[in-house]
């Protein structure tokens, strides 16, 4: 998990980012979107606002409701209540054919019986385009995403990457105002699929074409989007940029859908200016976090502090400086990862916390071990508070 | 290990013969030279040209050819639209009764089909004056009552082995849906509507039950013919027309079986 690179501005972006830009009106507006199907609700009344050239990921679990939010927007599924307008327009009762929205499918749903060229061309020839523009276009296209050379293959003669870029190229020869993206690394294996969501995004840059993906994979969330939606049971828990998703999450699910994270019970004990006093019995005494960006919660109200494990420093000796807060523990666990090591520290209150260090010197000894007494200790303004 | 081989070489062996020796002996024996069906008489084509001769056996494989032709391409358009409804209502209350329905056909005894068919014919003729009278056109209708069963069931089973998505896909490509049905859909199931098509074919051709019933003067499909011949004493042209039935549903059965293979390996 690598968070620290994403500015606020987003990948590319050299000037403000596009949802804080007061002169752009969005290019997707969703206004009390809801879905029933009989007496299931996948999407409840959510609103979102999608700015041009974002690359906008909808992030939720199984059944959090972010496909049905998907199909939707690509009109495959009427809403039951709510509108969506796309450039300004009412979209909402506009068949999928009308749209100027495009879907690369998570099956990739090309078409068995028709080769590569004949796949990227089929949109355009449903719209009319001349035969010769058809043949340029789809070229370009095909060079685009590197696959010039297999224009005449059938779909079953090409790899998983060959048949992502296949679906992708169709999707896009369009110019969609808006390419709508269903787990598009999903199928593809680890190595291939850093490799791919690089590409991706390199082609959203080039092109220009707002992006909005699905996907359940949190890192893949994190690394390709401007911006990110936390999708919950047909809610949406929290949009922002994947950093203030991740270092200033709204609530225990978001904390804990993305990354890992430590959660101590407790209660609001003082609130001085920003900083919070919270009286925790599995922490054994008053820890302090900042309000900053939560919401401020009364004194003796239950909350939660959350600290991210990369956050946490191990020491044998007793940690000094000013605003830290330091617990006593024993290593329970220690998983080596090479760059990485994970303990899992028992508290005196029997509370785990997980901590991860780099290991940045190069020794085949590590300096704590199991069953070692040591400290673990974190900046204040590390620690979340969250309402319970 | 070779005891076994044997034992199971042998056993297998007799279900083949089981089989295929009484097919065989037919073809055989309508290249008998001699009159008797049950002694040889020597190498003869004979029976074949007596075949191209008589005219009652011309016009009847005509008439079966003309009617198989017609009930199948019927049946393979009611079928798939069937199939196609069923596998795109959804779930409602009923489906699996309804999905159980269309293959109640398949197992029900013919004679019976034969009976109510049979019964329907006459009470509309009387009821609307059509059909007048029964022969070619009742037989058809009878043929595709029950072959159109068959497609349904390899139809429905195909497309709910096709991705839903390429549907969608093109229709997001901006297909509208019947465009996208014949772009997209059609060519999908085509291996399923092909094979229906000829499984209907030699079903019709094959019937002689229920064309008994449903038949009228004048229209006397060729196995009605040769079920009337032969109560007459089995003369040994009909060897050489079996042999030629033989061969020409042999043939359908292997173009069937080749574009399923093909299918196959194209997936």
């Amino acid at each position: 998990m690598n968070a620290s690179n994403q500015t606020v501005g987003g990948p590319g972006g050299s000037g403000g980012a596009p949802w804080q830009d007061p002169s752009l009106s969005p290019i997707v507006e969703i206004r009390g979107l809801a879905k029933q199907f009989g007496e299931v609700t996948a999407v409840d009344g959510v609103d979102l606002e999608i700015y041009p050239g974002e690359l906008f990921s909808i992030l939720g679990g199984s059944g959090s409701g972010k496909t049905t939010l998907l199909r939707m927007l690509a009109g495959f599924e009427a809403p039951s209540a709510g509108r969506i307008l796309i450039d300004g327009v009412d979209m909402t009762d506009v068949p999928p054919y009308e749209r100027p929205v495009n879907m690369m499918f998570q099956s990739y749903a090309l078409f068995p019986h028709m080769s590569v060229a004949q796949n990227v061309a089929y949109g355009l020839r449903k719209e009319g385009v001349p035969a010769a523009d058809i043949r340029r276009r789809v070229g370009e296209m095909l060079d685009m995403v590197k696959l010039g050379r297999l224009a005449n293959r059938k779909p079953r003669q090409l790899s998983g990457g060959e048949s992502q870029r296949v679906a992708l190229a169709r999707a896009l020869v369009k110019r969609p105002k808006l390419l709508l993206l269903d787990e598009p690394l999903a199928a593809l294996d680890k190595k291939l699929r850093e490799h791919t969501q690089f590409e991706l995004m390199n082609l959203q840059d080039e092109l220009g074409i707002t992006f909005i993906v699905v996907t359940h994979d949190q890192e893949e969330a994190m690394t390709l989007s401007t911006r990110i939606v936390v999708m919950n049971d047909g809610r949406f828990e929290q949009v922002g940029t994947p950093g203030e998703i991740y270092e200033y999450p709204r609530n225990r699910f978001v904390a804990e859908f993305i990354g890992k994270v430590n959660l101590l019970a407790g209660h609001v004990k003082a609130v001085v200016g920003e900083r919070v006093e919270v009286e925790c019995e599995e922490a054994g005494g008053t820890l302090a976090a900042r309000v900053e960006r939560s919401a401020a919660l009364p004194v003796g109200h239950a909350c939660w502090l959350a600290v991210r494990p990369e956050k946490i420093f191990i020491s044998k000796e007793a940690p000094a400086g000013e605003g830290l807060a330091a617990l006593r523990g024993v290593v329970e666990d220690l998983g080596y990862y090479g760059n990485l090591s994970l303990y899992r520290v028992r508290l005196q209150s029997g509370k785990i916390l997980q901590v991860s260090g780099q290991n940045r010197m190069r020794t085949a000894r590590k300096t704590v071990e199991w069953d070692d007494e040591v400290w673990v200790s974190w900046q204040e303004p590390s620690a979340i508070l969250l309402d319970e | 290990m070779r005891q076994r081989h044997t034992l199971l070489l042998s056993v297998v062996a007799f279900g083949y013969a089981f089989l295929y020796v009484p097919i065989i002996s037919v073809m055989v024996y309508s290249f008998n030279d001699s009159r008797l069906v049950t002694l040889w008489g020597g190498f003869s084509l004979r029976w074949y040209r007596s075949l191209l001769q008589d005219e009652a056996i011309l016009s009847s494989a005509w008439l079966s050819l003309q009617i198989a032709f017609v009930a199948a391409t019927l049946a393979t358009v009611m079928g798939t639209l069937v199939g196609l409804g069923l596998n795109r209502l959804g779930r409602f209350r009923g489906r699996t009764l309804l999905t159980g329905m269309i293959t109640a056909p398949l197992v029900m005894p013919e004679i019976i089909t034969g009976i109510s068919l049979l019964f329907l014919f006459i009470s509309l003729g009387e009821w609307i004056g059509w059909p007048a009278s029964r022969g070619a056109t009742t037989i058809t209708i009878a043929h595709v009552t029950f072959s159109m069963a068959y497609v349904a069931v390899v139809v429905r089973s195909r497309l709910s082995g096709m991705d839903q998505a390429l549907e969608e896909a093109a229709m997001d490509l901006g297909g509208r849906p019947l465009r996208v049905f014949f772009d997209i859909t059609v060519p999908a199931i085509a291996p399923a509507m092909v094979s229906g098509w000829l499984l209907a074919f030699t079903l019709s051709l094959d019937d002689v039950v229920i064309a008994s019933f449903v038949s009228g003067p004048g229209a006397t499909t060729l196995p009605m013919l040769i079920f009337s011949k032969v109560r007459l004493g089995v003369t040994p042209d009909i060897n050489a027309l079996a042999t030629v039935i033989i061969l020409l549903v042999s043939v359908i059965v292997l173009v069937a079986a080749m574009l399923n293979r093909r299918q196959a390996a194209a997936e």
